[in-house]
This record gives C-alpha cells, structure tokens and sequence, in this order.
C-alpha cells in the first residue's frame, strides 16, 4: 500500500514538475504547483499510515499554506492581467536582470 | 648624565681626571642650541609669524650675507632677545673649548697614551648580533678635532655676533650654528661608526638650514636642498660601507674593528669595497669630484657659516673619517690610490676654476674645494698625519680668508646701504683699493694668503709640503702603494702624477689668492664716489677673532716641524704632531709604508722643499705680474669673458652638464617611466581601473543569467534540485 501511494505521488509530482518547466500560462503553472503540493501531501498521508498520524497534521498545513497560496497568487495574476493584458509568461519579463 | 664606566674603570690614566667631563663638551653647544632655538620660537609666538619677504630684505640690507640681495629701504629692528643670544650663543662655546684645552692639558702631560679613552653612556641598538652603544672616545686624533672644531667654531662665534646681530633671524642663526658644532663634536668624539653617522648627518642638517639661512631667497632655499640631496648620494656609500663591516666582521665599534683588522685580507676585494664605500662618502661630504658641486653653491649662506661649516670644519668630516679609519685604507692599497687620484684631480681642477671667478666667496670656495683634494692626496697616500695636518692649519688660514672676505662684504655692504646702491657687494670688480680703509684685514689676509700659497714659515706650507713630500716618498720607497695597480697603472706611475699633479695645484693657488688679494685690496678703489666715504674698518668683535686665526695661521705649521728645519733654525719639537698622532694612526702608516723602506734622503728633502718654495713665490709673481688691478672696471661696465676663460667663469658647465645627464635624466626616467608607466599605467591602469573592471565584468555575466523568463529560473532550479539529489544519492546510499 505504501509503496503504490509513494509511486503515484512520484508520478504526481513529476506532472507537475514538467508543466511548471513547459507550460506558459501563468494559471496552468500555478495548477501545477498545486498539483506538486498535493503530491507530497500524499506521500504525507501514506506515510502517515505507517508511522502515526503526525503526516496527517502536516498535510492540513500544507493545506492551508497552499489556500492562501492560491488566493496571493491569483490576485498576482489577476493584476498581471490586468496590466498586461495575458498571462503569457514568455511576455513578462520584469525580473530580468 | 649617567656614567657607566670606561672601558676598564679605573685602571685608565684619564679616568678620574678632568676627562671624566667630556661628556660636557657637546652637551654645552646643545644647551645653547636649547635656550637660542627658544628665544626664536619665543618670538614668533609672541608676534606671529613674521613676514618672511621683508626679514629677508632686512637681512641683507643692514648685514652683509648675498650680494645680489636687494638693500632698499626697509630696515627691521633688532630681534628684542638679540643680547641674550649674544652672551649664550658665543658664551656655550668658550665654554666647551676650555674645557677641551683643560682636557688637552692633561692628556699632554699623561705624555704617551696609548689606549683611548672610552666612556659608554646607553646602549642604543642592542639588536641580535649587532650592539651599538652611545659612547665618546677621546684619543689624540678626537682630542686635536675636538680642539679644532671648538677652537675656531669659538672664534666664528665671536666673528658671528658682529656679523649678525641686526638680523631678525639672530637667535635662530645661533641655534643652528650651536646645533652644528654639538653634531660636529658627536661626529668627531663617537666610538663608532653609527653614532660618526649620527653626527655626520646632523652637521648635514645643520649646513643646510644654515645655507637657506635666508630662505626667503628662492636661489639660497635652492643651494641648500642641493647640497642636501648632493649629500645623500655619498651617505649612501657610507651605509653601504658599514652595512658591509657589520656583515662581515661582526662589529661597528672602532676599537672592535681595529682588534680584528688582522682578518683583513690585504688588498682584497671586500676592504677595498668598503673603503671605497666610505670614500664615496667622503666625497659627498667633503665636495670631492665628482660631488664636489654643492660646496661653491653653499655660499649663499651667512659669510661666517661659511668659514666655519664650509670651509673649517664639517668638509673636512672626511678626511677624519679616513684618517679614523686608517686600518681599513691602510689594508686597501687600491682604494688608497683611488684617493690620492680623485684628491689630486679635484685639487687641480677646482684651483683652475678658482682662477676666474669674481665672487670673492666663489674664489674661496673653489680654494676650499681644492685644499680638501689635498688632504685626501695626504690620507690616501696614507699620509695621515700630513692630511690631518693640513685639515688644521687649512681650518686657521681658510675661516681666516672666510671671516676677512666676511669683513669686507660687511663693509661693502653697509657703504652700499648707505648710498642706497644696489650693486654686487660681493664681486671683485666692485671693491678695489681696501687696504687704505681695513688695514687691519688687509694684513691678516695677506698672511693667510701667504699661508696657503705656502710661503715659509707660514702654517701652510708645512702642510702642504709634508703632503707633496709624502707622496714622493711613497712613490720613490716602494710603499705598498707604489706596489699596488691602479686601473693597470703601476702605484708609483699614479703617485709621481698625483705629485706633479699637486704641485701645479699649488702654482694655480698661489695665483689665484694673490689675484683675489690685489683685486680687493689693491689698486685703485672702484666703489664709487660716494660709497667711498662710509668704507671703514669692520668693528673690533670682527677683527678680534681674525688677529687670533691670523696668528695660528702665522705659526700653526710649527706643530708638525720636518726634521730637516728644527736642524736648522730651532723653531720648536720635530714632528710634535706625528708623535701625538703615532697611537692612532702609527700602525695605519707602517702598514702603508711597507717593511724594508729607506727614509729619504735629505738631499732629495731639501730639493722638494726648494721646489715647493719656489712654485709658490713663482704663482705669486705671475699673478703680481700679469694681472693689471688698475684696468679693471666694475660689474656693471664689466665685458663677458671670451673663449677658455669663459669656460673657467662658467665653471666648466659642470652644473649644466650634470642638469643635462643626471637631474634630466631623473626627470625623464620619472616622468615616462615612472609616472606615466608606473603609476599611470600599471597601478592606476592595471590595479585600480583593472580591478574595477573585472567586478563589473563578473556582475555583467551574472546579470545576463537573470533572463526574467520564469521558465529558465524552473529549469535551473530542478537541475540544481536534481544535482543535489544526485550528489547526496551518490554520498548516502552506497
């Protein structure tokens, strides 16, 4: 049982991964994100069954922090749009250097 | 003053005596130097800094120091601590030479004395091996400086008051002239060579605030800091040379050196290193070719600064030093004739340029320049005795000459001020005829004319001929000297030159002294109309110290009499000077002389001394018959010199020459190269601006990683992530 959550959490993880390092839309991306948080709060849970329920307390933070996440990152994205008029990442560039 | 001990308490003759005071004899002169430089400084805070222009102006327009100077209108009071100065600043030297002749006194009746005595007062460097103590020796050489130096520095002290007084400077003047002679007395009396260095650079300093006395004056500022610089070239060679002694022998004390002077290699190349080392020094110091070119310059300074520092004493600080170190010269029979070559090339050649200049200084200068090559004919022949013979009875006559150029200048001077003219107070053709107005200096300065052109029995030409006569004798006895190689020359060849070489020195001195005494003091006067009515004699506090040097100038030779005159006419002890001398210089001089030499025989004494007398009356009616005082015209009306003889005015070019090589070449090589290569290009270029210039280059490539696109920050952030995973896979898991 551990190791097939374990798996599916990798292949979780690794989706998520890769959509964050191809993807362009600023809202696919920030899915992705979720989707890496939510892989490794399945690895959380399946641990969880078996050393204790101390994973269990961790995934409600992630939860959390990940809620308030999304509601700082939208509003980022809604005023990058709103400016911008897209959420291209290829076309904002503000951090350049 | 915390007296360790002497060498061996107790047991040595001196200890005890009124010697245990020698410590006294600088300390007097520094004192004055201590109450004299307060009063200056006294001075300037109670009324500010005075105004340098119009001090100088006031200088030289009441007392008589540069001829070029203008003596308009102003005239600056006295300084207000003018008499204080006036007892302290002669009074510390009368002081100290009694002392030095109670000391002499008992060292005279101790009869031989061959042990010097030392007394150690700190230790001043006691590093690792090196071991260098404040300590005095008093032996008979330092005891004859001691006396020299006090001695004729009391009577240009005395000379100074008159001279000076009306300067606003007097008490700064006497704080330096005191400064001079306690370095001079340190110089002479040190133990070893450091504490002689100590010495031999404070006179330096001293000579130079003394020579831009009056600074105001671009041109003197400019004399001293070339004799200063011209200075540093030769104390150079001195480091080098104790550098070398210490590193090799282990020991800077003269006594210590002298003890292991058996580990000289005879002629080898590392005594005759440090002997030449030394004699570089010597030249600096002493104005020898080819650093011989400060000395004409440091007249700008106060007449009787220059009878005493340029002329008396401190120019003779080198033939001291080889005399002192007469075991090292001795050991190096090549540096010896390098001495005697360098002595006898600067003697003639100076006196050539003596014979065609006007300023009465200038001529005294060049004369100076060219008795110094004699001294060094005399130690490098190893001739000590004679050398040192020569640097005293040449300390009387020449601070005589020096102190009655002095007299007139003043007199000029004040006759100028008078009549408000601004000519040349200093140039011959402006004087004429004196000897109407100042009998007085014109008798004295005949007699150290005489003197030095060495006309028997004045001191000079005892002096002069135990030199030349030495130098024959070496050459004809097959001394180590003539034994020796000089640049593939034989000894001997070198030493017959530097003999034919002095005597035709002596022939141009005697001329050019007797063309400077016509010029001033005979002859029609050429100073004007009304000038002429405020020429007097200078005042008695100027021409009592000249009565007394006129004296020793008279009689001075008759310390050191040659055998062959008390044989004669029984004037006093022979040869007392050689026997004073023997304890310090004996073994040096037989060293030289080698074993096996015949004296000379007495025949061959007569004819160098015939030869000698009649060089000098043969300068003498030269000048007497060729030069016409009466056709002269004064400075203002005067024609340029043509030809050869503006060469000697001009003397030889040497100062442009050398501004043309070295101090251009010392520009040039500062400015391309080390301004403009060094600094510019490589430090500010490489270093600074290249630094600057990597830190932006690195930023630059660092920025161009910053692309903004959030996609290349994913990318790098997993290939990092995946990096460390990898790297601790790679450690953790086996």
């Amino acid at each position: 049982m551990l190791a097939e959550s374990l798996f599916f959490s990798a292949v979780l993880f690794t989706i998520g991964v890769i959509g964050v390092l191809t993807r362009r839309n600023a809202i696919i991306l920030f899915m992705c994100v979720e989707l890496m948080l939510n892989a490794v709060n399945l690895t959380f849970v399946g641990f969880s069954r078996v050393y204790g329920a101390g994973g269990q307390v961790f995934v409600f933070l992630v939860m959390t922090v990940a809620a308030a996440e999304a509601a700082v990152g939208l509003a980022i994205i809604i005023a990058l749009f709103r400016h911008r008029h897209t959420v291209d990442l290829q076309n904002i560039n503000l951090l350049k250097g | 003053m915390l007296l360790q001990s002497a060498v061996s308490p107790g047991t040595h003759p001196l200890a005890g005596t009124i010697a245990a005071w020698m410590w006294a004899i600088p300390l007097l002169p520094l004192l004055g130097f201590l109450i004299n430089g307060l009063l200056s400084l006294t001075a300037v805070a109670r009324f500010g800094p005075a105004d340098p222009t119009a001090a100088s102006h006031a200088a030289h327009g009441d007392e008589g120091g540069h001829g070029d100077a203008d003596h308009g209108g102003h005239h600056a009071a006295r300084h207000r601590f003018a008499g204080i100065t006036s007892i302290v600043g002669p009074g510390v030297l009368v002081a100290a030479f009694l002392l030095a002749a109670a000391i002499f006194v008992r060292m005279h009746a101790l009869g031989e004395m061959s042990e010097p005595f030392i007394q150690q007062y700190f230790s001043w460097m006691p590093v690792g091996d090196l071991s260098v103590d404040v300590a005095f020796r008093l032996d008979q050489l330092s005891m004859l400086m001691v006396m020299v130096v006090t001695g004729v520095g009391m009577l240009i002290h005395i000379f100074s008051v008159g001279y000076m007084r009306e300067d606003p400077g007097y008490p700064r003047y006497f704080a330096y002239l005191n400064l001079f002679v306690f370095c001079m007395l340190v110089l002479v009396m040190a133990a070893n060579y450091p504490l002689l260095f100590v010495g031999w650079e404070g006179v330096g300093v001293c000579s130079y605030l003394l020579i831009g006395f009056w600074f105001s004056e671009k041109a003197n500022a400019d004399a001293g800091k070339k004799a200063f610089i011209v200075n540093r070239i030769g104390d150079f060679g001195f480091l080098i040379a104790m550098f070398l002694l210490f590193a090799n022998y282990g020991t800077l004390d003269f006594s210590a050196l002298q003890a292991v002077s058996g580990q000289f290699v005879f002629g080898g190349a590392l005594i005759t290193t440090i002997a030449l080392f030394f004699f570089l020094g010597c030249t600096g110091k002493s104005a020898q070719i080819p650093l011989y070119i400060w000395l004409p310059d440091a007249m700008a300074g106060p007449t009787p600064v220059s009878a005493l520092i340029h002329a008396a004493t401190m120019v003779t600080a080198g033939v001291y030093l080889i005399a002192r170190s007469n075991f090292i010269f001795a050991a190096a029979p090549v540096a010896g004739l390098t001495v005697v070559v360098v002595g006898a090339l600067t003697a003639l050649f100076a006196a050539t340029i003596g014979l065609k200049q006007w300023d009465i200084k200038k001529v005294l200068a060049y004369s100076t320049v060219s008795q110094l090559g004699y001294m060094f004919v005399g130690v490098g022949a190893g001739a000590y005795v004679a050398g040192v013979f020569h640097l005293m009875t040449h300390a009387f006559f020449k601070a005589l000459l020096f102190l009655g150029a002095g007299s007139v200048i003043h007199v000029m001077h004040q006759a100028y001020h008078h009549t408000g003219s601004h000519d040349d107070a200093q140039d011959m053709r402006n004087m004429g005829g004196l000897k109407k107005y100042m009998p007085v200096t014109w008798v004295l300065m005949w007699i150290a004319t005489l003197a030095i052109a060495g006309i028997p029995p004045f001191a000079g030409f005892f002096s002069k001929d135990e030199i030349l006569g030495t130098v024959f004798q070496r050459a004809e006895q097959g001394s180590t000297l003539a034994q020796a190689h000089w640049l593939g020359l034989p000894g001997t060849a070198v030493l017959y030159l530097a003999y034919a070489m002095g005597l035709a020195a002596a022939l141009l001195t005697a001329i050019y002294m007797t063309r400077l005494m016509l010029y001033t003091f005979h002859g029609p006067n050429r100073t004007g109309e009304k000038e002429r009515e405020h020429l007097t004699e200078a005042p008695w506090i100027m021409t009592g110290p000249l009565l007394v040097l006129g004296l020793l100038s008279a009689v001075g030779g008759w310390f050191n009499l040659p055998e062959l005159i008390t044989h004669a006419i029984p004037l006093g002890p022979t040869a007392a000077l050689e026997h004073w001398l023997d304890p310090v210089v004996g073994a040096g001089t037989a060293t030289v002389v080698g074993p096996g030499a015949e004296a000379t025989a007495a025949s061959t004494e007569t004819i160098l001394i015939v030869v000698a007398i009649a060089i000098a009356i043969a300068g003498i009616s030269i000048a007497v018959a060729v030069l016409k005082p009466a056709a002269l015209v004064p400075k203002r009306q005067a024609k340029p010199e043509e030809g050869f003889e503006r060469v000697l005015a001009n003397k030889y070019y040497v100062d442009e020459i050398y501004d043309a090589t070295v101090v251009q070449g010392t520009y040039g090589v500062s400015r391309n190269l080390l301004w403009r290569g060094v600094d510019v290009g490589l430090i500010d270029g490489l270093l600074v601006n290249g630094s600057a210039w990597a830190a932006r280059f690195a930023g630059w490539l660092g920025s161009q990683l910053q692309s903004g696109q959030l996609g290349t920050y994913a990318w790098v952030l997993v290939l990092g992530v995946l990096l460390v995973l990898g790297a601790f896979h790679h450690a953790v898991l086996p």
